[in-house]
């Protein structure tokens, strides 16, 4: 019982982190047709700047909407000045699908070492504003920590917000269009480019409180948040790359396929386990969970 | 105002679409573009609304000028287009398709306006509001296109091949719709059709297009009299 229960929240708290991480980079993806290897260095630097304010201020509250506006605005810079040109030169040929994915490795190489150049290689700790420790109730002490209700928490919160922006606002709506259809919202009226450019900031906002949500009780280094892309991306992938639940769902299935396997069987699995599912899934459903909706057109 | 065309010229890269074409569609006329597959109807039409760039020439709406801007300005300068083949995005509701049309729209109260005149054009999509764009017939679909356009409250309307893919009597139905709408508003319509003496029937104007060029302009009743076009378009 107690197995079951610190496996189940585990699971949570760690599908939350992934949910988050697969919604920033579905938000580029359906937006942009753009596979973001950058997410993690963008979330990285973003960290750091949330590191930076979390040291000078002690405050938490502050650091997380900072670091937040930062990664907004480092995703929009990119779009802006990199990807979006670069869509427009490339746009035919063999090289059209893949000129973006290998900028995106670049972002990611620029920003690793220019984070390494600013901040040092040197781990840092980031303060945590809640108890890292495990939560004991009678004599048993679970492995889950009020940090990991606080990650829970944010998740929920955040996401619900994004699902109200997409869902029931005037600019949500802009973006679901161009995401689906640029040609038929050009049309329509929308600002096709701009749009684009509101969708990779939110990804960027995203990215960024998913670090400063699993940093803390962790160290922060250039590369520490590398790994977060793996699980990213698979969580993405199960729930169909395009769909912000599927990136939700697709999250919490495999956090919770992480800890079930890492409690019940063994924690050697863990780097087996995400891709085990994602081949279980898409043997099921090809195109993911959510995935496989029309045929689009840009 | 009036939208007036001058030696516009449009290429896809080697493929010259649209030849040194000129003329005038004067104000609440409605005009048809007819011709056959690859006449360059579509790419007229595309050029209009701004999303390809022409070669040569001049266009313009009023006192805009159609070769210059983004096809999302043109809306706000009004000219609305409605792409070839049902252009709905089916996975937005119906009634989102609709708000899409006006979002752009500064005042609130002036796009509701619209929107109850649309959906009392449109009874149709009124009681589907909440149902996905793909849900819906061929025939709806390409009324909430319409409407989608109108929802942008156009002065001129581009509509490309409506009737496409579309049951005989459905045809009928957009093509008297089409003509009401020409009739009860201010619009001047555009309308590019392959089904040409559906189109011919209810315009104003007759342009044939064939392979970038005008053959023939005139009133379309003219252009149905005369044997050569019933011969080579009317399949008659
Ligand atoms: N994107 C494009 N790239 C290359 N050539 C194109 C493109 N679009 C159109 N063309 C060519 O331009 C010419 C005119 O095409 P267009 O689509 O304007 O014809 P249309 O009159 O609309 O035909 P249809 O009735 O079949 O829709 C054709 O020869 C076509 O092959
Ligand atoms: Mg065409």
């Amino acid at each position: 019982m107690e197995k079951l229960i610190s496996a189940s929240l585990i699971g949570l708290s760690q599908g939350a982190i992934f949910a988050l991480m697969a919604l920033a980079l579905v938000l580029v993806f359906r937006s942009t047709r753009v596979v973001n290897f950058a997410q993690a260095g963008q979330a990285m630097v973003s960290t750091y700047i949330g590191w930076e304010v979390v040291t000078r201020t002690e405050n938490y509250w502050i650091a997380l909407p900072a670091a937040a506006l930062a990664g907004a605005l480092l995703a929009a810079i990119i779009e802006t000045f990199l990807m979006r040109p670069l869509a427009k030169r490339a746009s035919h040929g063999a090289i059209a699908p893949v000129a973006s994915i290998i900028a995106s490795l670049g972002v990611l190489g620029v920003l690793h070492s220019g984070a390494a150049m600013i901040w040092t290689s040197e781990q840092k700790l980031f303060l945590s504003p809640v108890s890292v420790n495990g939560i004991e109730i009678g004599s048993t002490v679970y492995p889950f920590s009020q940090a990991d209700i606080l990650i829970i928490s944010t998740v929920i919160i955040v996401m619900s917000t994004f699902a109200f922006f997409f869902q029931r606002t005037s600019l949500g709506l802009s973006l679901r269009a161009a995401a689906f259809q640029p040609e038929i919202s050009r049309l329509a009226g929308v600002k096709v480019d701009r749009v684009r450019t509101i969708g990779w900031a939110l990804s960027g906002a995203a990215g960024a409180i998913v670090g400063v949500l699993v940093t803390p009780g962790n160290y922060l280094s250039p590369f520490s948040l590398d790994i977060l892309l793996v699980y990213g991306f698979v969580a993405a992938v199960i729930g169909g790359l395009e769909s912000p639940q599927g990136a939700a769902l697709g999250g919490l299935i495999l956090g919770m396929s992480l800890s079930f396997t890492s409690i019940y069987v063994s924690s050697g699995l863990t780097f087996i386990v995400p891709f085990v599912v994602l081949l279980l899934i898409l043997i099921v459903k090809p195109k993911g969970i959510f995935g496989g909706g029309s045929s689009r057109n840009a | 105002m009036s939208l007036i065309v001058r030696n516009l010229s449009v290429d896809h890269g080697a493929i010259r679409a649209i030849n040194n074409l000129s003329f005038i569609v004067e104000k609440r006329r409605l005009t048809a573009v007819i011709g056959a597959n690859g006449a360059g109807k579509s790419t007229l039409l595309r050029t209009l609304s701004g999303l390809i760039p022409a070669s040569e020439g001049k266009a313009s709406w009023g006192e805009h000028n159609l070769l210059k801007g983004k096809a999302e300005q043109h809306v706000r300068n009004g000219v609305s287009h409605v792409s070839e083949g049902k252009s709905v995005i089916p996975e937005l509701t119906v009634e989102e398709n609709l708000d899409l049309g006006a979002l752009w729209r500064r005042n609130k109260k002036e796009a509701d306006v619209t929107k109850k005149y649309v959906l009392e054009l449109f009874p149709r999509l009124g009681e589907r509001l909440k149902q996905r764009g793909d849900t819906l017939s061929g025939g709806e679909r390409q009324m909430l296109a319409i409407a989608r356009a109108l929802m942008s409250k156009p002065q001129l309307l581009l509509l490309d091949e409506p009737s496409l893919g579309l049951a005989p009597l459905v045809i009928e139905q957009i093509f008297q719709t089409i003509r009401d709408i020409a009739n009860s508003s201010d619009l001047t319509v555009l309308l590019v059709e392959q089904n040409a003496m559906g189109a011919l029937k209810i315009a104003d104007i007759g342009v044939v297009l064939n392979l970038g060029n005008i053959v023939a302009i005139g009133p379309s009743a003219d252009l149905i009299a005369d044997p050569a076009i019933r011969a080579a378009y009317l399949g008659y």
